[in-house]
Order: C-alpha cells, then sequence, then structure tokens
C-alpha cells in the first residue's frame, strides 16, 4: 500500500470525533447541571460542575439493583445469543441441509415486527402461558435474555455468517482428513478464524439488549427492571428530570464502554491471527 | 459426507427459541388484526369484524403519510450510513497512531440507548434552550426551528440516524475487510490495477454479502424506528416524521384501537418482508449468477 503521512489520518480522526463525541459531550453537560440553568441560553462550556444528579443516582439502591439486572441479562443474552448463531451459521455453511436458505431467510422476519403491537401478545405469554403454578416469566430474568434473542439472534446470524462462509471450506477438510472431529474443526479452526467476526457480534449484541427499552418496561417490573427502564422513570407526563435522567445515562455509558474495550482487543487480536491462507 | 443430523442439531435451537417468541406472537397479532378490540376499553371483547381492519387502512390517508415518510427515512438514513460506514471502515485499516482509541471513540454513539439519543438531540436542538440553534443563530444568522419547519425536522432525524447507527455499519464492514485474504490485494497490486479497480472488482464482491446483510438490518430497523424519533419530534411538526412506527404506536396506545393496530403492522411486517426478500433475491442471485461464470 502507498502509505502517506498518518497524521493526516490522526487529524481527519480528531475531526471526525469531535462531531461523534458532541452529542454525548453535551449529555455530561446536562447530567452536571441543576435543572433551571437547562432553561437559560446555552453556552458551550461548562463554568460549574454540579454533582448532585450523579450523588443522587449512586446513592439509590433500586437504580443499582437495575444496574445490576442490566449487566446479567445482556451479558448472558449475548452469549447466548452468539454461542448459537455461530454453531447456527456453521451448520448453514458447511451442511447441506434442505431448505436452509429459507431458515436462514425466516430468522431475519422476527426483527422486522414492529414491537407496539407484539408487547401485548409477549405480556400474554409471559403472564399467562409460560407459567408453572405460582411461577411466571413475567419480571424475571431469564424472562428477558431468552426474549432478547428474538430481535438479537437473527441479528447475530446475519452478520456472522458472511464471516464464516468467507472460511475456505478447504481447511476443514485439511482437518478432518487428519483426523480431527467435527467439534475439532469448530473449536481449533473456525472459532480462531472467526474471532473478529464473533467479537464484533458479541459485543453489538451485548449492546442492543443494554439499550432495549419498551419489552423490558412492559415486561417486567421489579425483579428483572433493567436500568434503561429505570431512566425512563424519569422522562413522565409531567415532564422529565432531565439531570437524573442524563446522568443515569452517563453512569450506563461506563460498563458499555468498558465492555467495549475488552472485546475491541478481541476484534484486533483477529487481526493477527485472522490471516486466512488458501 | 458428514450426517446432516448434526447440522439440524446445531440449528435446532436457534429455530426452538425462535419458533416459540416469533411465531406465536405473531399468529396471535393475526388473530387480533380480524377484530375490533379495545382491551382497555368498557367492552373489552374481540368483536369479529372480517377484514374491515384491512378495508380501513386503504383509505387512511394518515398511513399512507407514514408510509411515504417512513420509506424516505429508511432511504436516506440508510444509504448515507452505508455509503460513510464503508469510507469510516476503510479509514480504519489504514495504520495510524492511535487507531484503537478513534475506534472506541467512533462507537461510542452505538452504546447510548435510543430513548437517550431521543432526549439529547431533543434538548440539543430545541429552539431557544438549544445549543444547535444558538450558535446557528451566533455564528451564521441561521434560524433553526425544528418545531416549525418540516424539511428540517425530517433531516434532523435522518442526521440522528446516521450519528446513531454508521458506528454499527463501520463496525460490520470493518470485521468483514478484516477477514479478507490478503493475496488477491498483493496480486492485484503487481498486476498494476488502480485503487478503482480494486475497490470495484475485488473488495466489493468480496464483502458483498456482509454489506448486504448490514444493509438488511438497517433497513429493517429505520423502518420500525419508534423511541428515538418520538423524543426528539414525536412525529411532528404536522405528520413529517410520524414514522409508520409511531403511528402504531398512536393508534394503539393513546387511542387503544388494537385490532386496527395489529392490521397495520400485519401489512407493514409483509410489506417489509416482501422488500427484503426482492433485495435479497436480486442480489443474492446476482452473485450466484456470476459465481458460474
Amino acid at each position: 500500500m502507498p502509505s502517506r503521512n498518518p497524521l493526516i489520518y490522526v487529524a481527519l480522526w480528531l475531526l471526525l470525533s469531535l462531531l461523534t463525541l458532541f452529542p454525548i459531550y453535551w449529555l455530561f453537560v446536562i447530567s452536571v447541571k441543576p435543572a433551571v440553568d437547562l432553561f437559560t441560553t446555552p453556552s458551550l462550556f461548562l463554568d460549574a460542575i454540579y454533582w448532585k444528579n450523579y450523588v443522587n443516582v449512586i446513592g439509590n439502591e433500586t437504580l443499582r439493583g437495575y444496574m445490576l439486572n442490566s449487566i446479567i441479562i445482556s451479558s448472558c443474552n449475548a452469549l447466548l445469543v452468539t454461542t448459537l448463531a455461530f454453531l447456527a451459521c456453521y451448520a448453514l455453511s458447511r451442511y447441506d441441509l434442505p431448505g436452509k436458505e429459507n431458515i436462514f431467510f425466516w430468522t431475519i422476519t422476527n426483527r422486522m415486527a414492529p414491537a407496539a403491537v407484539f408487547l401485548l401478545p409477549f405480556f400474554l405469554l409471559f403472564t399467562q402461558v409460560f407459567t408453572l403454578g405460582e411461577w411466571k416469566l413475567y419480571d424475571t430474568k431469564i424472562g428477558m435474555i431468552l426474549l432478547y434473542c428474538t430481535f438479537n439472534l437473527p441479528f447475530a446470524i446475519w452478520t456472522l455468517r458472511p464471516t464464516i462462509d468467507g472460511i475456505p471450506k478447504e481447511l476443514d477438510e485439511a482437518a478432518t482428513v487428519d483426523g480431527a472431529s467435527t467439534w475439532q474443526v469448530i473449536s481449533e479452526v473456525i472459532f480462531p478464524l472467526a474471532r473478529p467476526g464473533l467479537a464484533v457480534t458479541l459485543i453489538l449484541t451485548w449492546v442492543f439488549a443494554w439499550n432495549e427499552f419498551l419489552l423490558a418496561a412492559t415486561l417486567t417490573s421489579f425483579n428483572a427492571r433493567t436500568i434503561t427502564t429505570g431512566l425512563s422513570e424519569y422522562v413522565t407526563t409531567t415532564g422529565t428530570e432531565w439531570g437524573a435522567m442524563a446522568s443515569i445515562a452517563v453512569i450506563t455509558l461506563i460498563p458499555a464502554l468498558i465492555i467495549f474495550s475488552v472485546v475491541q482487543r478481541h476484534i484486533v487480536a483477529g487481526l493477527t491471527f485472522g490471516a486466512v491462507k488458501e | 459426507m458428514r450426517s446432516n443430523t448434526v447440522g439440524w442439531l446445531m440449528l435446532a435451537p436457534t429455530i426452538a427459541i425462535l419458533g416459540i417468541f416469533g411465531i406465536i406472537p405473531f399468529i396471535y397479532v393475526l388473530y387480533v388484526a380480524f377484530h375490533q378490540w379495545n382491551p382497555f376499553g368498557a367492552s373489552p371483547d374481540m368483536i369479529y369484524n372480517g377484514a374491515n381492519n384491512f378495508r380501513r387502512l386503504v383509505f387512511d390517508a394518515e398511513f399512507l403519510t407514514s408510509i411515504s415518510v417512513t420509506m424516505k427515512f429508511a432511504f436516506f438514513a440508510v444509504a448515507s450510513e452505508v455509503a460513510l460506514g464503508y469510507l469510516l471502515a476503510q479509514l480504519f485499516m489504514k495504520e495510524f497512531p492511535g487507531r484503537g482509541f478513534f475506534r472506541t471513540i467512533h462507537t461510542l454513539p452505538l452504546i447510548v440507548a435510543p430513548i437517550v439519543v431521543g432526549s439529547v438531540w431533543r434538548l440539543m436542538t430545541t429552539p431557544s434552550i438549544g445549543i444547535i440553534p444558538h450558535l446557528l443563530k451566533s455564528w451564521f444568522g441561521y434560524d433553526l426551528n425544528i418545531g416549525r419547519d418540516p424539511t428540517t425536522a425530517f433531516a434532523l432525524t435522518v442526521i440522528m440516524d446516521i450519528w446513531h447507527w454508521t458506528p454499527l455499519v463501520t463496525l460490520t464492514l470493518l470485521a468483514a475487510l478484516l477477514a479478507l485474504p490478503k493475496e488477491p490485494f498483493e496480486q492485484a497490486q503487481i498486476d498494476g490495477a488502480n485503487r478503482w479497480q480494486i475497490f470495484w472488482h475485488i473488495t466489493l464482491p468480496m464483502i458483498r454479502p456482509a454489506i448486504l446483510a448490514t444493509v438488511f438490518i438497517r433497513l429493517m430497523d429505520a423502518l420500525r424506528t419508534v423511541d428515538e424519533v418520538w423524543m426528539l419530534t414525536s412525529g411532528g411538526p404536522g405528520a413529517a416524521t410520524r414514522y409508520v412506527g409511531l403511528h402504531i404506536w398512536k393508534i394503539v396506545f393513546p387511542k387503544t384501537d388494537y385490532g386496527y393496530g395489529a392490521a397495520i403492522s400485519v401489512i407493514v411486517l409483509y410489506l417489509t418482508l416482501v422488500m427484503c426478500w426482492i433485495l435479497y433475491v436480486s442480489l443474492v442471485a446476482r452473485r450466484e449468477r456470476k459465481r458460474t461464470f
């Protein structure tokens, strides 16, 4: 590649980062202002920082519980979805299953449903159908983990499939000739090569589960309530507590950022290990 | 040849979960679509009314407008996101100091929940208290008012969507680019191909499946956007940003006309499906045809 001055890219990215960061910066600005200041003429920079919103939020035990629920639900969902999607994509890519292209297309139709109408069927399923005596799927973490598969699993299958298809079949065949079982092919050949794709799928499904709002608002009440829903409790018909909402929003970015930085490394690791040789 | 049973076993959990949480609610919605039903009203019984909901829908001007603005929104947003996302993914393929750092920064919009995105953009753009109208006014003398001007409101929802979702496109395309073998590129360079030729004849065909998957996902998500636009404009001014997801929401919740909402959902689902199917068949078929040469 004809390499140009890398500083050009740094400058370009600095500029792009300003655009990308501005709304997030503004979120922070809102979170450190007393409510009255929000309705005055805005200024670009802060002259005083008001931490009260954060103190209130961090001191709130309920919100800490919601945060923990969110972490459990998103992490379990992302792991489950990525594992199932990885297996499904391997099957779709390597086996000659009759009707598999139709199944592949069908999976994505589960993501097309307009949410507003599908809330009620889910509510009925969760409160009246999936019950065992007193126990209901409603307001349980396991319920949310399974439910989020409806939009995350199709997404994962569709984003992972090109990656798995892109790994040459000759590699599987060579390994099989050398005596590897199907399981060994998957774990020792496909898995390392699919790592960049798997990392991206994992983080994105995690983020989608983390940010989901409508379903969580309808299908949980306390035990499985997530932080996004907790955050929306500050948006009421009588007005919004912008400061509290913004400070929760800023706090919710932190776990996502940590997860992202961790997985990010695997995307890069995938770069060095993922050199597919013909 | 390995036995297909193993393949089916690998697909089974996916089919089971999506079957239970996808098909059962769908059948229910389909059933409701043929009824008149207000579950929260004085008479919460379902009354069978045949295809009346569907008949009503054909003459519903609000619904037809919402379909057309939704299509416009999805087109502008998705086209810009894919173009921009590809460009950014290519920029991330270069070696430069701080690449990992910038990549993390560029992904930040994705981790902001849609309702927060909508709220922040609203606070940034509301006339008289928002920073953007304020700066535009004092720097350029331009008066931005999304509450009055339908075109600006529409453009703003598109820009917000681009801000929020371009990182997704960049990431998925970056993963696809990273998984590409290096040999064809080196070979093409030895053969003296220029940048455009390499893009058109090597990169694009090889990452087409990834682009297709990304376009699909963005397209169907754009067609059912609710939270962000609801927070930013509430569908206004007029019906300029009353996208179909919002339209359904308004019928089901404030108006509690559940049967009619279900009918619209079924139709919207059907239209989305047909659109995606046509796109899928035409693009995949084209790829298969090329392969046979």
